[in-house]
């Protein structure tokens, strides 16, 4: 990696304000992407502000939502018995993502602000039709995604935490590209009483994505016969070594019925 | 007191285990020298230019620079290429043709990964961003990195001297008496098939350090190279021009090499001469993703094949034609692999009684391919394997029982093969009725039917299946084109108090020398295990030696520690008859005690080494002090492990997942040393034989860029894509070497594919499947599966 100064803040706004006053600064959360990047040359920060002092971490959960700190790891989340209790598809998410080690250091709010189009938690935040809080507002998941690797962030903008409405019945599925083990399609399927909501990640040229037909169908609905004539267009979708987007498109049909027969 | 067996047939734990996996290992990059600086390499990032300009000022201005040198440099000093060990002659009598090696690219660079520049400084960050600065002006030229593409007409060209990108165009066997009988057979099965290339991804990348003392002018290399003296021998000889004596070549701990670290490579002779030069000792470490465009691939095949059957299903006559990517240079046994390696074992397991194949060697615009763990005989039995199990499915007959008419029967050894081996031992009907037993073959169509029931598609598949190795005669090679002979060496070396130091001239990259070793030599010679020591790896320590592949440290190597024994006992046979007033003829020497025949009059193996070392009571006259022999060791003949692997699979039809459920190897690797250690070899074998036939494949684009350059696209098997591998042996000897082993290093990576290919067509067979090219993929799964589903829509 190239040479970078490096912080690291104790207060929320000393951590935004060493973003904010420099363009080339980077906040380094989990660094499970972050760190490869540095090593891989592919980013030249000035600086790394590291947000592991803010006290951004921790799960708190209510009758109707959880509410994950934004430097939780994933294996906190995993294990998180108030999680597995409230949203059993979320803790599964999380116990899927990456190895031991990768667990033991990413994080929610990392994972959610580098919006990787293969990443999972994408999906959950999207279906579950979450929100990001920040250091000086709130977004609403379908404002938040705008497309792989962009968000409704601004420079310097820190998530502090994320909210979940707890649903009626979700469930996470995915399907691994054979190498990297990240999401070649991931599908989350959540029932609230007002409705169905699916998302879909690892398959889009464009990131995560709300798959529209099923969602009328499930709410129609909730059974995998629901879904059982519609096809998903394969225009928009990734192609590459390990699966072209008629594939994937056939993968997301088949990873959502398994979605809805587990939750 | 209990005699523990801790000899011949001892699962003995692994003495070199508990400091590799607790972190104690000496790797090359674990070591540093004092006054060392790094190299860093600019590599090609274009698969085939013209250099037209090199510019180094601004990386020359950059801190910490200690040098920069580009082939200018080297041309210089003399520097020669580097070299091939292994020339192939063309059906025509012609040689292959034999393109320069620059270390450095010269004028053009040939595949992405081609060395450049080599830029030294005293951290490998300031090497790295210096490297950065340097500008290579280049002109990209037309590229090619398929074989089906480079040898079309108007291909792009990768050497000027190789027309059509043809290095060789080799042959073996009989053609005439080949066509005589496909002129007469009632049927002919034609199978085109593809054999994947691979990268083999050793676990520690290669890396080398470069010393140089000016106060004696000698050179030290110390690499990850699986043959040192080798090494020393290409390096020293052919490139840097320094004499054996003047250059000393280090092997320390390696972690794994699967043939990758055979080859004599670039970097090796660029820090070894850039220490020379800049008089300080220069350290080079590959990163992942530079292993990947720079460690020899393996694999690479395009073939048909043919076999002519008579109307009982007896084979008449095989006949091949193979293109084998060679990449863009000649890498050090390159031309071995689909030739010698391969086409003379294209008998298999089958008394074929006419052979005929071709082969043409391929230059394109990728990293060179060389041989990786199995060389050769892997492309041969998927060939000959997934042939048989298409002879079965066009002729209507029992994939089994067509391979059990036509085994070389078990009274027919040794075996004269038409394409010019001879097998001394074997028993294929036995490894086939074991495994078959052991796999439970009968019971698949039940199990078949459950899988059925759970809306999975099973299938089972067998390869059963013969290969050469514990190379080799060295006269024999030397007729092949091998420019080095291929014996072994070893030194036992008795200490005053009867324990006792091997020095051998293989290698120990993960196989468990340092044990399997001590075990046969605290055998031999009636010892404690615990007295035996192993040394390895070091060219100023170990006389000599041709190293480790071709599964041949214990049929060569191993025979060489005999040899030396024996010496040894001879010579203590000599100094107990002076010290028991015996004749020599009379003593007799077991489990560690010479002694007189027929008399309880010994003398134990320490006495008669003290005696050598002390030798006030000693037949001076007739013998020197001291207790120490070397010997080569030259085999008379290859040796040929044999066996059949059987494989269970099933498939998510809905995904196109393939999951390995069962797997059986049963082989004859002849006499085992160390059940475990087998074990453990024919596992890693198979793992790397499933990577290969479901999740491996170095995948370049039509422009020559490898797509899958690092593990988030080159599917590396992980322990939870494999089964629980059951490993049995049915031994025959080997009728040549003293021990009667034959090897087992590359059996499991040599019988697996197809057997793994095979359960998968048989999954699939209710799908019109005949054939399927590695890897089986989800994605090439479900697209068979998606169009069947689709034409049975239409129908």
């Amino acid at each position: 990696m190239y040479d970078f100064a490096y912080e690291k803040p104790t207060a929320l706004a000393a951590a935004v304000s060493a973003l904010t006053t420099d363009d080339e600064a980077k906040a380094l959360a989990g660094g499970q992407t972050f760190i490869p990047v540095l090593k891989q040359r592919l980013n030249k920060p000035t600086k790394v502000v590291d947000l592991s002092s803010l006290g951004l971490s921790g799960i708190t959960v209510t009758p109707s939502t959880v509410t994950i700190g934004a430097m939780t790891t994933h294996g906190d989340v995993a294990n998180s018995v108030d999680v597995q209790k409230a949203i059993p598809a979320l803790a599964n998410l999380a116990s899927m993502i990456g190895d031991w080690q990768v667990r033991h250091r990413g994080t929610i709010g990392g994972s959610l602000a580098n919006n990787d189009p293969s990443a999972c938690y994408p999906s959950a935040l999207l279906a579950l039709g979450g929100t990001v809080t920040t250091d000086r507002r709130t977004i609403a998941a379908d404002d938040y995604f705008q497309g792989m690797f962009t968000t409704a962030l601004e420079p310097g903008e820190i998530i502090t935490s994320v909210t979940f409405p707890v649903p009626e019945r979700a469930a996470y599925q995915k399907f691994r590209n054979p190498a990297s083990r990240y999401a070649m399609v991931g599908v989350f399927v959540a029932k609230f009483a007002s409705g169905v909501r699916v998302a879909i990640t690892g398959a889009a040229q464009g990131g995560v994505f709300r798959h529209a037909a099923f969602e009328a169908a499930l709410s129609a609905n909730f059974l995998v016969d629901a879904i059982a004539g519609i096809t998903t267009p394969a225009d928009d979708l990734n192609s590459d070594i390990h699966a072209s987007a008629a594939y994937r498109a056939h993968l997301i049909g088949v990873m959502t019925k398994r979605a809805i027969a587990a939750a | 007191m209990n005699v523990i067996n801790e000899g011949i047939g001892a699962s003995m734990r692994r003495k070199e285990d508990l400091r590799f996996i607790s972190g104690r290992g000496h790797y090359t990059d674990d070591m540093n020298r004092p006054g060392q600086s790094h190299c860093v390499l600019k590599r090609s990032d274009r698969p085939h230019a013209i250099i037209r300009s090199i510019d180094l000022t601004a990386a020359r201005a950059a801190p910490g620079v200690v040098a920069i040198f580009t082939h200018a440099d080297l041309d210089a000093d003399g520097v020669g290429g580097v070299p091939c060990g292994w020339q192939i002659h063309s059906k025509d009598g012609s040689p292959m043709v034999e393109p320069g090696h620059p270390v450095l690219a010269t004028g053009r660079v040939r595949h992405v990964g081609d060395p450049v520049v080599a830029v030294i400084a005293e951290t490998k960050a300031q090497a790295k961003n210096a490297a950065e600065l340097v500008v290579i002006d280049y002109e990209d030229l037309p590229a090619v990195a398929h074989l089906n593409d480079a040898v079309k007409p108007g291909a792009a060209q990768v050497h000027e001297g190789a027309a059509g990108n043809i290095c060789f165009d080799w042959h073996i066997g009989d053609k005439a008496l080949v066509d005589a009988a496909f002129a007469r057979a009632a049927k002919v099965v034609k199978l085109d098939l593809t054999n994947n290339r691979l990268v083999p991804n050793a676990m520690e990348p290669r890396a080398a350090i470069g010393d140089f003392d000016a106060m004696s002018g000698d050179f030290t290399l110390i690499t990850t190279s699986q043959n040192p003296h080798v090494i020393r021998l290409l390096m020293g000889a052919f490139v840097l021009h320094i004499p054996e004596h003047r250059l000393r070549v280090i092997a320390p701990h390696v972690g794994g090499g699967f043939g990758s670290k055979i080859y004599h490579y670039a970097e090796e002779a660029i820090v070894t001469w850039a220490a020379g030069k800049i008089k300080r000792p220069v350290k080079w470490t590959a990163d992942r993703s530079e292993a990947f465009m720079s460690d020899a691939h393996g694999r690479d095949h395009v073939s048909t094949a043919e076999m002519a059957l008579d109307e009982h299903g007896n084979f008449l006559a095989l006949r091949t034609s193979t293109l084998a990517n060679m990449g863009a240079y000649l890498s050090t046994f390159a031309p071995a692999v689909p030739t010698y390696l391969s086409g003379t074992l294209l008998a298999g397991v089958y008394k074929t009684p006419a052979i005929y194949g071709e082969v043409k060697a391929v230059f394109t615009n990728t990293v060179p391919v060389d041989a990786y763990r199995g060389a050769g005989r892997p492309e041969t039995t998927f060939l000959l394997e997934r042939l048989m199990d298409v002879i079965a499915h066009d002729t209507g007959h029992d994939r089994v029982a067509l391979r059990r008419q036509n085994f070389i029967p078990s009274d027919a050894f040794p075996y004269q093969t038409p394409v010019a081996l001879q097998y001394d031992s074997g028993d294929y009907t036995a490894t086939l009725n074991a495994a078959l037993k052991a796999s439970d073959w009968d019971g698949f169509p039940a199990r078949r039917a459950e899988a059925a029931k759970r809306g999975k598609l099973r299938g089972i598949g067998m390869s059963t299946y013969v290969e050469a190795c514990g190379i080799a005669p060295s006269k024999l090679v030397g007729a092949l084109g091998a420019r080095a002979a291929l014996y072994e060496v070893a030194q036992i070396r008795v200490h005053p108090t009867g324990s006792v130091t091997v020095f051998t001239g293989t290698h120990s990259h993960g196989q468990g020398h340092e044990t399997v070793f001590a075990q046969l030599v605290a055998e031999q010679l009636g010892i404690p295990f615990a007295n035996v020591d192993v040394v390895h790896g070091d060219t100023a320590k170990i006389p000599f030696g041709m190293g480790t592949y071709g599964s041949r440290s214990l049929a060569v190597g191993g025979t060489a520690m005999v040899k030396a024994m024996d010496k040894i006992i001879a010579k203590g046979k000599k100094i107990a008859a002076h010290l028991l007033e015996a004749s020599v003829e009379d003593i007799e020497f077991a489990g560690g005690n010479f002694t007189v025949a027929g008399t309880d009059r010994a003398k134990s193996f320490g006495e008669i080494a003290l005696t050598a070392y002390v030798p006030h009571n000693y037949p001076i006259e007739e013998i020197e002090p001291g207790l120490e022999e070397t010997a080569f060791y030259d085999p008379a003949n290859f040796t040929y492990p044999g066996g059949c692997h059987i494989c269970e699979v099933e498939i998510d039809a809905d995904t196109g997942v393939t999951s390995v459920i069962n797997f059986t190897a049963v082989d004859d690797v002849g006499r085992v040393i160390n059940p475990m250690i087998v074990e453990g070899q024919i596992q890693g074998g198979v793992a790397q034989g499933i990577g290969q036939a479901l999740l491996e494949n170095a995948v370049y684009d039509e422009a020559g860029q490898l797509v899958s350059g690092s593990f988030m696209d080159y599917t590396m098997p992980r322990a939870d894509d494999l089964p629980n591998i059951s490993v049995g042996t049915e031994t025959t000897l080997c009728t040549h070497n003293a021990l009667g082993v034959k090897g087992c290093g590359e059996v499991g990576a040599i019988g697996s594919p197809p057997a793994v290919i095979n359960a998968v067509v048989d999954a699939l067979k209710d799908y019109g499947v005949r054939h399927l090219d590695m890897p089986a993929t989800p994605q090439k799964i479900w697209a068979i599966i998606n169009a069947a589903g689709v034409k049975l829509a239409a129908d």
